[in-house]
């Protein structure tokens, strides 16, 4: 049982926190911009790299850097957003989808071209694990990442319903044209989505970096679970998205358990499978998520 | 001798250019006229490429088969298994709208990646396949064998772009593209779209395959880290995109012209210092992924347009 | 008699095609006014333009004395205009008093919690739901929340789509009263409606829009005693 939680249900925790908070971002963008986002998981490893670049200068803790890594991954999304989607409009969303994955590939081969195609690592060397009750044992980064990310959860819950910039967000996601009749901002909700969907790609990012190294496919493989966990959470509940990431996290995590008998109940290397049948089951069955989230 | 080179360098790059071309008329199939956003091409064309070693290679103990039947036989199954494949796909998520779709396609080509990774009894895993024959091999060889490929290649093209064509224009054609053009009213005149929209994923699908099944002859090798699939992937859509999506022709032009354009920075990325060199692949991507941008914004309906307009924006 | 919204030679429409073609249009303060006319009329089209919602290609239009011909949206609701569309008319996942709360975005009022109470004051229904979802509401309720939000920015005109399409005879006698209430607090009301009858009952100015066109303008009562109008227009309309 403790086997299950050391091994299992805490890196479920902490490759569901990754995921749940560059779903955030996916999920926003698809409720306000209507389009499903490919180059987010590249937006991640910019973020990353950001961080791993400013932990060269400045010799700090790679989390007190996030800022660096946000500040880059915000730029990028804003650039991208300004000269590559905003001119597609006006057009079928589609056409924006074939664009963000050209952007994937834009970001990915700036990585490769300014920080080398090979892994490195943030931070070299092993820790041992903290234990408690003599049993339960979890890293330092794990701990720090699931904290981390309750902690972005609650601050993100009281920004989308209490401050006035949430509240005009969640209206365009719901109405744009009925945002637009209100007087809202379109075009300032829709830069504060990139602002918020950057900064926690970058979080995303450099947690998945630490964990295991930074490499410039870092955050396209992590792409499929991501959206898994947008449509899990339904789309344009960023909310649902992180409570989607965990549950996405916890499954990949956890199918590989040895349920049934002593052998993986699925094995290890057709873990991202999983991602990719709970997205289908849901597309097909229960499309608008688990929270109610918008259809297309 | 430098232009012998340069001639037989030309014969490679059109080599390619036609296994291309033979994907970006897939893709136009799928996209141009059925609207189908798929972005798990590298998957089918795997699919395609593993079948065909399979069943052309010689016995071996390291994979499935080889079953040692002459090429035909091998480029036949390898687009009835990648048709099934996509049948499969297709079965499942093609009804799913656009974007959905969109973000399926990516799982699909990562299960089958992983399948050819990890089922070694089938596809001798990461080491890949070897000895894979090229047609008439045991008659020429070498350079003139190229040329003898490069025939065959773009005869595969010609088939192709003929059935696409005949797509096209047939009754089956144009209802596709009305649904593509507007799915509601063509739901409402009693069409099953989805029936449809089932048939162009595997006829899609099938192109692909056979796409593979050229590529592995023509390399002779097989393994999964051989091609990059979101390259292959990317390249294929900027190609469609360029030559004009829903013109068969642009296809074929678009997929010339982008891997000219490809081939050509190699070349001259080639003569920088080593140092360079990798990294320029990585500039080249860039300017790839950039010049599909500009062909978004500013030149969306391709070298050579769709003839009847379409009227599809919203 | 000066007019707070005078529209001069409107023409519009979409994509270059003409819906709405040269309609003037006098609303004065503190009145009621009507527009109706058969269905695809260009009657939201025309409601749509004076708000910078569809793009005009003709005409001028001022409100309160000052020309706001080519205003956005945006900069017309801190004027002092705000509209309720005709369908999909509150944000569905966002609570009533979210619903409310965005109302005040555009044009930030001093006292919010007065304005508030004031809106809340007119829907009395509502203040028992103000944690509900606006989409899990009746019809009637969330044309409530709907005419509650456009009310949020303490507008001086209000335009309506239809308030009443789709609700009970019983929720159209409410709404009705509801229009005579706003406009006892001082609030011109500019709407399109279907029930032509009744609206025009409680209208004090009527407009009948056919083609894209002026066809006729009157006061209420004489509107419902012409006719022309009463033949091609409310022959059909419940007593
Ligand atoms: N967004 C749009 N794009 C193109 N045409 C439109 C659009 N909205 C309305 N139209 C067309 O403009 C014409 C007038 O529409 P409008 O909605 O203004 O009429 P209406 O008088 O409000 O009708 P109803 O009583 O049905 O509400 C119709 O022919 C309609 O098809
Ligand atoms: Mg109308």
């Amino acid at each position: 049982m403790i086997d299950f939680i050391n091994l299992y249900l805490v890196p479920g925790l902490t490759i569901g926190s990754v995921y749940a908070l560059g779903a955030v971002g996916i999920s926003m963008i698809f409720g306000i911009l209507r389009f499903a986002h490919f180059a987010h998981g590249d937006l991640m490893t910019i973020g990353g790299y950001g961080v791993l670049t400013a932990v060269w200068f400045i010799p700090l803790h790679p989390l007190l850097l996030l800022p660096v890594g946000m500040a880059l991954a915000i730029g990028a999304a804003l650039a991208v957003d300004e000269f590559f989607y905003k001119p597609l409009r006006k057009l079928p969303t589609i056409y924006t989808v074939i664009a963000s994955f050209g952007v994937a590939l834009i970001f990915r081969s700036l990585a490769q071209l300014f920080w080398s195609s090979g892994n490195q690592v943030f931070v070299s060397g092993v820790r041992p694990p903290m234990v408690f009750f003599d049993t339960f044992r979890i890293s330092e980064l794990h701990l720090q990442v699931i904290i981390l990310t309750l902690i972005i959860a609650v601050a993100l819950h009281f920004f989308l319903t209490r401050s006035k910039l949430g509240r005009a967000m969640r209206a365009v996601s719901d109405e744009p044209e009925l945002a637009a009749v209100a007087g809202l901002d379109t075009e300032r909700v829709v830069r504060w989505t990139w602002v918020i969907g950057a900064a926690l790609a970058a979080t995303a990012g450099v947690f998945a970096g630490m964990d295991t190294s930074m490499h410039p496919n870092l955050g396209w493989n992590l792409l499929l679970a991501m959206f898994a966990a947008a449509v899990l959470g339904g789309i344009g509940k960023p909310m649902g998205a992180i409570a989607g990431g965990l549950i996405i996290g916890i499954a990949e995590e956890t199918a590989t358990f040895t349920w049934l008998s002593d052998e993986p109940l699925i094995s290890p290397s057709y873990k991202s499978a999983v991602a990719f049948f709970i997205m289908v089951a849901l597309l097909l069955f229960r499309p608008q998520g688990l929270f109610k989230g918008r259809l297309l | 001798m430098e232009l012998t080179g340069l001639f037989f360098y030309l014969v490679s790059v059109l080599i390619a250019g036609g296994i291309y071309a033979v994907l970006c008329l897939a893709l136009n199939v799928q996209w141009g006229m059925g609207g189908l956003f798929n972005a798990g091409i590298a998957g089918f064309f795997a699919v395609g490429a593993y079948t065909s070693a399979i069943v052309t290679t010689a016995v071996s103990t390291k994979h499935l088969g080889g079953f040692e039947l002459p090429i035909p036989f091998g480029l036949v199954a390898a687009m009835i298994v990648a048709g099934v494949t996509g049948w499969v796909v297709a079965k499942i998520c093609v009804r799913l709208k656009s974007d959905y779709l969109a973000m399926a396609s990516v799982g699909i080509a990562e299960i089958l990646r992983l399948v050819i990774v990890n089922e070694s009894w089938l596809t001798n895993g990461s080491l890949g396949i070897a000895g894979v024959p090229r047609p008439f091999g045991d008659l020429v060889q070498g350079r003139e064998a190229d040329l003898l490929y490069l025939a065959m290649v773009w005869l595969c093209v010609l088939a192709v772009y003929i059935l696409c064509q005949r797509l096209y224009v047939s009754p089956w054609g144009r209802t596709l593209r009305a649904i593509r053009d507007n799915e509601d009213s063509a739901r409402a005149a009693g069409k099953d779209v989805d029936w449809f929209r089932l048939q162009t994923f595997v006829i899609g699908c099938a192109i692909m395959g056979l796409a593979g099944a050229l590529s592995a002859h023509y390399f002779k090798f097989l393994s999964p880290s051989a091609t990059e699939p979101l390259l292959v992937t990317f390249l294929v859509w900027v190609m469609l995109m360029a030559g004009g999506s829903g013109n068969n022709k642009g296809a074929i032009v678009g997929a010339l012209a982008i891997w000219f354009i490809w081939s050509a920075t190699e070349i001259i990325t080639s003569r920088l210092p080593p140092e360079w060199i990798t990294r320029s692949s990585y500039i080249r991507m860039l300017l790839v992924g950039l010049l599909l941008q500009f062909v978004l914004q500013k030149f969306r309906s391709g070298l050579i347009p769709e003839k009847s307009p379409k009227i599809r924006s919203d | 008699m000066s007019a707070l919204l005078s529209v001069a030679g409107l023409t519009a429409g979409y994509g270059g095609v003409p819906i709405i073609e040269g309609v003037n249009l006098d609303v004065a303060e503190h009145e009621i006014s009507v527009i109706i006319g058969p269905n695809g009329a260009g009657k939201s089209t025309l409601l749509k333009t004076i708000f910078a919602l569809t793009a005009r290609s003709e005409g001028e239009i001022s409100f309160a004395g000052k020309e706001i011909t080519g205003l956005r949206t945006a900069q017309l609701v801190p004027l002092g205009i705000s509209m309720v569309p005709q369908s999909r008319n509150v944000f569905p996942t966002l609570t009533v008093d979210e619903n409310l709360d965005v109302g005040t975005y555009a044009a930030p009022p001093k006292d919010k919690e007065k304005v508030r109470e004031n809106v809340l004051s007119l829907f009395p229904d509502l203040r028992g739901k103000l944690d509900q979802a606006a989409g899990e509401l009746s019809g009637g309720q969330r044309q409530m929340v709907a005419m509650g939000r456009a009310l949020m920015s303490e507008p001086k005109l209000l335009l309506l789509d239809e308030p009443t399409a789709g609700l009970s005879p019983a929720y159209l006698e409410i709404i009705f009263d509801l229009l005579l209430d706003i406009r006892k607090r001082g609030v011109t009301i500019l709407m399109v409606e279907q029930n032509a009858k009744q609206a025009l009952r409680i209208a004090d100015n009527g407009h009948v829009l056919v083609s894209g066109k002026n066809f006729v303008s009157g006061t209420g009562e004489a509107l419902l005693n012409d006719d022309a109008v009463r033949r091609s227009f409310l022959g059909g309309a419940a007593a």
